[in-house]
């Protein structure tokens, strides 16, 4: 095959019973011929034309693709046209592209967009049906195998809920007590500013401490390892069910909730309140720093206040929530995990699909116990 | 290939060493690749089959020696320098690569859009074309890869490494994880197309079934060394102590039978 690049080019004789091939029909050099004849389609006479092709340097399919597309109106029969002067190989080339597009190309089947419209709407309400079952099911599940484990009848894997207790809890410290440090800061500067206009900005203590005890504490927390840990359980049971590790426990005899979920749900209710605890110490000590430099709120002040107006009750509000917001964060981690099918790109989008939720359903909790103690005047 | 002049050599390896870290893999490889042939490299596990295949391709800076390809010296050259020669081979990977966010034809069409400026209708009737020539049927050709079976990714694979009409095809272990059948079909379809589009293989491979049915030359890569590179007949009778296992073992005598029982008399 020679390499000369000598653009492709077609004449066809006046009477259009001739085609004659020029140049090199390789892809590359058949840019222009194709944009012409798109433009401006010839028009073959009679039922046989002669190919020409003593003037063709070379041919790949792309060239015979556009060779058939003109032969191709005038009939069904390649074999009824002469060809002159074609290298063999080019011939079984062309004879080769002619009987591969014997099929015509399929169109994609597309829906009309009402009717898609209500079908997708449907999905998405059946599914959220089928996701919500799925979730308690899951629930019940895992609870079930809790009792089982609590009762002595399944293992309890130690050296597993001991591993995601230090992965899960001792590597979030950093974290989780540096950001609620800073947003402990952050409310009592913004509260101090609305609050001095009215003289009180002693109530900064308040503020914060209650706020922190009752809300952020617990919330920034379960939030962080949400993002954190939640998307990392659905992360690693979802890359082991892509490489067919859960068959292989299935298939050993072994129980995967209990493998699995047991040891990561009981790190997280371990470790939950404690970061919570953390969490709550963390911000009201960086609203008292902001009292102490920015408000002339001297430690003493702030120590005495913080035991004399805030009641012991809104700290119990806020670690009371820490298990429960715990148990929604790995089941709903572990049950994305279990969801992953095959791929990779399976796995990013369960691990979003966890973080997503997560979230939602320790705000929409948190909501709801507001809503709770607030009947109860707590 | 005509007997007469000599064929041209595509790609020529000349002392070709490797390592990574302390691990050396290859002493000095020598292999020509001439045009229009199928050459299946084999070697066990572990002996650098797959590393030569990326010193080729550019993907693995080799530690010494030389690697020709159509003529020119592509052994140090950047990535922009390549892109020339990488538009004139096909690549397909074990498990075809596919993109498995786009389709099939979508698939095929990335590297003619990238590279080519074609009307919509030609292009889209072009990669149908491949998908066609890859043996697949036109309804494959709206699946994403995640709902075709291991064989039909492999040839849809193979109608993406098609796309550009290249001259020389790399492919590494086609036939793996493949059964029986469709093994045997994918080397018949690799013959078929190598010799309709005039291809040159190179050919990575563990089986011996394509080596008897599909390649003309067989290059044994062991000890780092390319030991011998020649017809499997020839190959077979290679008095080193790998060639003789690989071949005197049961499963060559059933692949060299299998070829025996087809051959015409």
């Amino acid at each position: 095959m020679s390499l000369d690049a000598t653009p492709a080019d077609l004449r066809i004789d006046p009477n259009a019973s001739t085609l004659v091939l020029h140049g090199s029909w390789r892809l590359p050099d058949l840019g222009a011929l194709i944009g012409r004849l798109e433009r401006d389609t010839p028009r073959l006479a009679g039922a046989t034309v002669q190919v020409d092709a003593s003037a063709l340097s070379a041919l790949d399919t792309a060239g015979a693709l556009l060779l058939v597309r003109l032969l191709r109106p005038l009939g069904p029969d390649l074999e009824v046209h002469t060809y002159t002067r074609m290298r063999p190989a080019d011939l079984a080339l062309l004879r080769l592209v002619w009987t591969r597009l014997g099929v015509q190309v399929p169109a994609r089947e597309h829906e009309t967009t009402l009717r898609e419209l209500l079908a997708r709407m449907g999905g998405a309400v059946a599914e959220f049906g089928v996701m919500a079952r799925q979730f308690f099911g899951f629930i019940g599940l895992t609870l079930a195998t809790l009792a089982g484990v609590l009762v002595g009848r399944r293992k309890l894997r130690l050296t597993s809920v001991v591993f995601h207790m230090e992965q899960v809890g001792l590597d979030a410290v950093p974290i989780v007590s540096l950001l609620t440090f800073l947003v402990g800061a952050v409310v009592a500067f913004v509260g101090a500013t609305a609050l001095r206009d009215f003289g009180a900005e002693i109530f900064t203590v308040e503020l914060v401490s209650i706020s922190f005890l009752r809300e952020f504490g617990v919330l920034l927390t379960a939030i962080l390892l949400a993002g954190r840990s939640g998307s990392a359980f659905t992360a690693q049971i979802g890359s082991m069910k892509s490489r067919e590790e859960l068959d292989a426990i299935q298939a050993l005899g072994l129980d995967q909730i209990e493998l699995l979920v047991i040891p990561r749900l009981l790190a997280l209710l371990a470790m939950l309140p404690l970061l919570t605890f953390l969490a709550m110490v963390s911000g009201i000590v960086g609203g008292a720093l902001v009292g102490i430099t920015a408000l002339d709120i001297t430690p003493g002040m702030f120590i005495s206040r913080l035991q004399e107006m805030t009641d012991i009750r809104h700290f119990w509000i806020g670690m009371i929530k820490a298990p429960l917001f715990a148990l929604l964060i790995a089941t709903v981690g572990c049950l994305e995990g279990f969801k992953v099918e095959g791929s990779a790109e399976s796995v990013g989008r369960h691990t979003t699909s966890s973080v997503v939720q997560s979230i939602f359903l320790v705000i929409v909790f948190d909501a709801l116990f507001a809503m709770f103690f607030m009947e109860l005047d707590l | 290939m005509s007997a007469s002049s000599p064929p041209e050599v595509v790609i020529e390896v000349r002392g070709l060493r490797t390592r990574y870290g302390k691990q050396v893999v290859h002493h000095g490889v020598d292999l020509d690749v001439y045009r229009g042939e199928v050459l299946g490299v084999i070697g066990g596990s572990g002996a650098g089959k797959s590393v030569l295949l990326r010193a080729i391709l550019g993907l693995k800076e080799p530690e010494g020696g030389s690697i020709r390809m159509f003529g020119t010296d592509t052994t140090h050259l950047d990535a922009e320098a390549r892109k020339p020669f990488e538009r004139r081979f096909g690549l397909l990977f074990q498990d075809g690569a596919l993109f498995s966010s786009l389709t099939v034809i979508e698939n095929v069409l990335v590297p003619l859009i990238e590279y080519h400026r074609l009307p919509a209708a030609f292009a889209h009737e072009l990669a149908l074309l491949k998908i066609r020539l890859a043996g697949l049927p036109a309804e494959a050709a709206h699946k994403y890869p995640s709902q075709l079976s291991g064989g039909m990714r492999k040839r849809a694979g193979l109608a993406r490494a098609l796309a550009l009409d290249p001259e020389l095809l790399f492919l590494d272990e086609p036939t793996s994880g493949l059964d029986p059948i469709g093994a045997a079909q994918f080397d018949e379809l690799i013959r078929t197309l190598a010799d309709a589009l005039g291809l040159t293989v190179f050919l990575v491979t563990h089986d011996l079934d394509s080596l008897y049915n599909l390649c003309d030359r067989v290059a044994v890569l062991a000890d780092g060394r390319m030991v011998v590179a020649d017809r499997v007949e020839v190959v077979e009778r290679n008095p080193h102590p790998w060639i003789r296992e690989c071949f005197q073992g049961p499963r060559a005598r059933g692949a060299r039978d299998a070829v025996a029982a087809h051959a015409p008399a």
